[in-house]
Parts: structure tokens; sequence; C-alpha cells
């Protein structure tokens, strides 16, 4: 008897679960992953549903959580700050496009030094890290730095201890610029950090850089914008120091091949004004879409982005993609299919 | 045995335990075997909910196991012994996590159980009668602030006045001095495996004091006045008279305490550093706890090795709390048994 009306309850809850998300799935879409873009991403969501009725739904679980999703389809587009090859791509049936670009800054606590006075390069930035340049006056710095005052004292270094995008690019980054960061370190969303102490997102470095005299962490580029922190420049593939700012991400972006691929990793650029540790953020899409109407919706929605969303973007101090990379981009959504192998990118 | 089961047995043969049994048992006919519905629906609700708290901690060990059977067959125990964390080059050991969680949960047991005894013995024996309901309220409510906000605090505002206070002095102090120096060694940040015990032990205290007090007041007070009568101080009182007769309740308290320090995640990884390298034993050495890791990791972890050793170590935490909690039982039978052989 109890089993049976148990049952009827749950068939009765089932099939209501069933008969909502049937009903809803026409007018919404839904996505997972990066943290990084998730305010962009939610921002252009809201403004597109006020535009179209269209419900975007962003789930920001992170990079790995994202392409978890997107393998498994649970989702209409995965969301990824590390571009996956073109091989991986490949064997998953994926296609990925970059949306926004973004650029991580190293920021400093070190008294007396005016923001963006410091001057580093990636050498040193990889050996600070390594725990071989471990105070503010080492001659390597003062070397880069021959008229700041540099205090005599010990270097905090400060990085994510979660896994992040952010770090991705930062360890990327240094591996291509320090060889020996390459061989002991490598890169990745997490790695074997050989020193200092770890913060929990961005915020965390930020916080900790703020409080710790003498600490040095890396950061988004809106983090430092944000919350006015203390930054060093960069001396860039071309030899020159650069500041931090959507002019120098955008020469980063500039810089790559995007017609040839989208497995863009856009450190150590070589124009003469990128930002040496830029990146894009990426989108994952099934190249066969076992949903082809909720495939075109999701195109239709980053279309609308791409057009509509560049203000929105740089409100929140992110970097729209370059016009050229826009229309790469809108080109390679012709290889998505439906079932039956027609595009189906609207026209 | 054999007795006993003669005189239930035979009631008739003696009539004044007969009249005693029928007066404090019901008869047996009335059992409720054929109860009615609602009885017999609620007998099976109840017994469902006992049985799901059984599948599903089998259906989680099981789980944990085979999401971490990977890590498992690839380190086997050494795992436990291996103070490798690389992500970049998969290669997996627990050991910095697993000290974390110890060293941690140590300390604040270390602070935390002489100050929730002190809290627990004022606010019973010594506390003027109109403090001791706001003082009580105000612990219980210490329980319920969210740890993140315990997190926040240490590392924003506890954390710069450990190191500033705690730290530099205590460095200056022992600075060349071997072995003692090489304890309070460590960058002047304030985090790390002191700060972390130390926050915990301010998040347990509020459990501890609480399970305390409760059973320090179920006392009877005829045992406490006696001891007061012959001339016994407030200290004899309660570690003679007070504390053997609620032993099992403080050792209850103490280990609902330990559960939370062990499993807490958010104040941890604030405070603590999340720092995977053990190469000093310093207390002010950022370090990292099991849980902490899982929680800042599992977001990004890719498929294969590095989750699967993620799940193992949630598979060495659920072994860790399953021994503390053994062993606080076979202390307690062992208290009982010698309580026996007292009396």
């Amino acid at each position: 008897m109890t089993f049976t009306l148990k049952q009827i309850a749950l068939a009765a809850a089932v099939g209501a679960l069933l008969a909502g998300s049937g009903l809803a799935s026409a007018q919404e879409i839904t996505g997972a992953g990066a943290s990084f873009p998730a305010p962009i991403y939610s921002k252009w969501a809201s403004d597109y549903n006020k535009a179209t009725g269209v419900k975007v739904n962003y789930q920001s679980i992170g990079s790995g959580g994202g392409i978890k999703q997107i393998d498994s389809k649970t989702v209409d587009f995965g969301a990824s700050d590390a571009p996956l090859t073109d091989e991986v791509l490949k064997s998953k049936g994926q296609m990925q496009f970059p949306t926004v670009l973004g650029g991580v800054v190293p920021v400093i606590n070190v008294k007396g030094i005016e923001p963006g006075s410091m001057r580093l390069n990636g050498q040193v930035l990889g050996d600070i890290y390594l725990g071989k340049i471990s105070k503010w006056n080492d001659p390597a710095i003062k070397a880069l730095n021959p008229t700041l005052n540099l205090p005599d004292a010990a270097i905090a270094q400060v990085r994510r201890a979660d896994g992040s995008g952010t770090t991705f690019i930062f360890t990327n980054y240094l591996s291509k610029v320090n060889a020996e960061w390459k061989s002991k370190v490598g890169e990745g969303t997490a790695v074997n950090w050989p020193v200092g102490a770890g913060g929990k997102g961005n915020e965390g470095v930020a916080a900790f850089v703020a409080r710790l005299p003498n600490s040095m962490g890396y950061v988004e580029y809106s983090y430092v914008k944000q919350n006015k922190l203390n930054y060093a420049i960069m001396q860039n593939a071309a030899g020159n120091f650069v500041k931090p700012d959507d002019e120098t991400f955008k020469a980063a972006a500039a810089g790559a091949d995007w017609a040839k691929s989208f497995y863009q990793i856009l450190t150590n650029q070589p124009g003469k004004d990128a930002w040496p540790i830029s990146g894009a953020t990426f989108i994952l899409m099934h190249l066969k879409q076992d949903k082809p109407a909720n495939g075109t919706e999701t195109l239709k929605f980053f279309n609308w982005a791409f057009s509509n969303g560049g203000k929105a973007a740089e409100d929140l101090d992110y970097v729209p993609m370059p016009p050229a990379v826009v229309a790469a981009i809108q080109k390679s959504w012709g290889e998505i299919k439906d079932g039956a192998g027609k595009p189906i990118a609207f026209k | 045995m054999s007795s006993t089961l003669v005189h239930g047995d035979s009631p008739s043969q003696n009539p004044v335990q007969q009249s005693s049994r029928v007066m404090t048992k019901p008869p047996p006919m009335k059992r409720a075997r054929s109860g009615p519905m609602a009885d017999r629906i609620f007998g099976y609700a109840a017994k469902a909910s006992a049985l799901i708290t059984l599948v599903l901690l089998v259906a989680i060990l099981a789980s944990l196991t085979i999401s971490a059977w990977p890590a498992i067959s690839k380190y086997g125990l050494s795992f436990l012994t291996s103070t490798t964390w690389d992500p970049v080059q998969e290669d997996f050991g627990g050991l910095v996590m697993i000290y974390g969680t110890l060293a941690t949960s140590f300390i604040a047991l270390l602070i935390a159980v002489p100050v929730s005894f002190g809290i627990a013995l004022f606010l019973t024996e010594l506390s003027p009668a109109w403090l001791k309901r706001p003082l009580g309220t105000a612990i219980e409510l210490l329980a319920a602030v969210p740890s993140i906000v315990y997190g926040m605090w240490g590392l924003l505002v506890f954390g710069p006045v450990l190191a500033t206070y705690v730290q530099q002095p205590i460095q200056a102090m022992t600075a060349g001095v071997p072995y003692i120096g090489a304890f309070f060694s460590g960058p002047p940040v304030g985090i790390g495996i002191l700060s972390a015990g130390i926050i915990l032990a301010i998040m347990i205290i509020p459990f501890i004091a609480s399970v305390m007090r409760d059973v320090f007041e179920v006392t009877p007070p005829l045992l406490k006045e006696s001891a007061y009568g012959l001339g016994a101080t407030t200290w004899e009182v309660v570690t003679k008279v007070v504390l053997p007769y609620t032993k099992a309740g403080v050792i209850g308290g103490i280990m609902l305490g330990l559960g939370r320090a062990i499993g807490e995640t958010m104040a941890v990884t604030f405070v603590i550093g999340n720092f995977n390298q053990l190469d000093s034993l310093s207390l002010f050495q950022a370090a990292n706890s099991i849980t902490s890791a899982l929680a800042n990791e599992f977001a990004e972890a890719g498929e294969g090795l590095h989750q699967a050793s993620l799940m193992y170590l949630g598979l060495v935490l659920f072994f860790i709390t399953f021994v503390i909690l053994s062993l606080s039982k076979l202390l307690l039978a062992q208290l009982r048994k010698s309580e026996g052989a007292k009396s």
C-alpha cells in the first residue's frame, strides 16, 4: 500500500519535472564552466534576455567542470579559460571559439613604490616564484630598476590556491620565458608551487597582497583596476616595457594567427605593445548538435554578444575580441551541424 | 541466567513478583503486532529512514573507493607517505594534507578543551545566576556563525595580529636556537598551521563548551553537595565528582568538536596558506589540509589521476574520522570497565 502511494508520488514528481523541462527547453540554453568570464556571461545573458526573451543560464563551476559538462552533453555550451588543442577537440567532436580577452598582472605591495613604476621581466618573475630571488633588493631586480629604492626585505609570494585559468596563463608564460620554471614546475591550472602562500580566488590573492607588506601576487586585470592595486610593468617579447590595459591586451591578441586555429595562448606574443601575460577565454560546443534548436540559440546569443556586448564587457573590464577575430569566429560556426549534417548556423 | 528465567517464567510461585510484573509490563498479548495501519506505516517509515542512513554510508564509501581507484591502484599505501603533490607531472601524495588536517585539529583541541572546560565550569559552578543565561546563549550563538566569517576574520584581522605580536617576537627570541627556532620559522605572514588551529579552536569551543555545560548540569546536586559537605573545594568537587560522573558526555563533546575541526573547510582554507610542501614542521609554515585541498582543486581538476587522488584524500579523511570515532568508543568502554572494577 505504502509503496504504491510512494510510487505514485514519485511518478507524479518525475512527470512534472519532465514536463517542466520540456516546456522550458525551447527558450532556454544552458552553459557551464570557467569562473573568470562568469560576470560578463551573466551580464550578457540578462541583457540578451531583456532584448529577446531567451533565457541563457550560465553556471560558473570552473573550467574543468565546464569541460566535463560539455563532454557529457548536459549543457549546450562549455566554457574554459585554457583552450583545448585541435587534436583533443577533434577526438571529442567539439569546436571552440574565444569570447573575451583578459590579462594577468603581477601585483606588488612594496612601500614607497608607485603603481606601474616597478619593471619586471619573465626571467625575474619566474625566479621570484621559484624562490631563487627572495629579496626585493636582489641584484636582478635592481638591474631592471636602477632608480627605485628597493627595501632589503623578503618577498612574500602569493598565488592562487584553487585551480584556475589565471594560474594557467601565468604558469604558461613563466614556462615560455624561464627554462628552469619549465623543467621544475611547468604549466597548468594548478601546479606544484615551490614557495608562497595560496589565496582562494582572485579576491583572495588581492586581499593577501593588499595587507601583506613586501608581498607580490598575480591577479586578473579587472581586480587590479577595481581594487586600485599596485602593479608592476612587464618587459614583453619585443623587449619593451608595457603597462597592462585594454590596448596592450588587444595588441597581444592581434599578434596571434586566429585564422589558422583558435588554439592560441596569448602569452609572450611578439607585438611591440603586447602585454606578455594575456589570454582569451573560450566557449566549447559539439560539432554535431543533438538539439539543433539549442545550438542555434547558443550561436545567436554569442552573435548578439559580439555585436552588442562590447560595452558591457568594457564596463566590467574585459576586452572584446578584435573585429577580425570576430569575423573568423562567425565563419567557424558554419562547421556546427545538426544530426542530418546540415549547418545549424542562422542567417 | 537460568535462575532468572525460572523466576520470570513461573510467576505463580511468587505472588509478589507477579503483581510487580503486571504493574510494570503490559501483558505480552497486546503487542502491536496487528496495530492499526498508521502505526505500521510509521514503523516502516522509521525503519526506512534508519536503513537509508546505512545505505547512504555504504554508497558514499563505495563511490569514493570507485572514483579513487586509479590513484589507489597506482600509489597504494605509499600515497599516505609521499609529500609530492604535482598536478603538472601527475604525481600525487597525501602526506602534506593529512599532516595539516591532523596538526590543525590537534592544536585546536589543545586550545579548545581547557578553555571549554573553563567556560563550562564557570557557567555551572561559579557564575552568578543572572549571568548564566546571557553568557550561555552568547556561547551558543558563536556556534551559529558561518565558518566563512571566521575564515575572513582570520585572514584579514587575526592573521596580521598573530604575525606582528606573536610570530615576529617569538622568531626574534628563538632565532638561532637549534630545533626550537625551526618550530617558529617561516615568512611573517600570520597564516599557516598555527593560525588555522587557533581559528578552529575558536570555532569548536562553543560546541564543546555547551555540551560540557549541559552534562555538568545533570550531575545530581546530592553528590556535589555531599562532597562540599565533606569539605571539598570547588576544584575537588569538579575533578573528583562532576568529571567522573559526566566523563562519557565530556568525551562525546570533545569528539563532536574534533569531528568539526577535522571536517572544517572554508575557515581553514582562508588561513592555512594552501601550500603543498612539507619542508619544515614550523607552526608558522603555510600548509594544507585535506578538506581545503578538496575545496580548492576539485572544480578545476581534470579527469584522471588528479581527480582520483583528490577522491583518495576524501577516502583517507573518511578513514581518519572512522578511526577517531572508534577510538573514542574504545576509550569510553575502557573507562566503563575500570569504573566497574573500582566499585
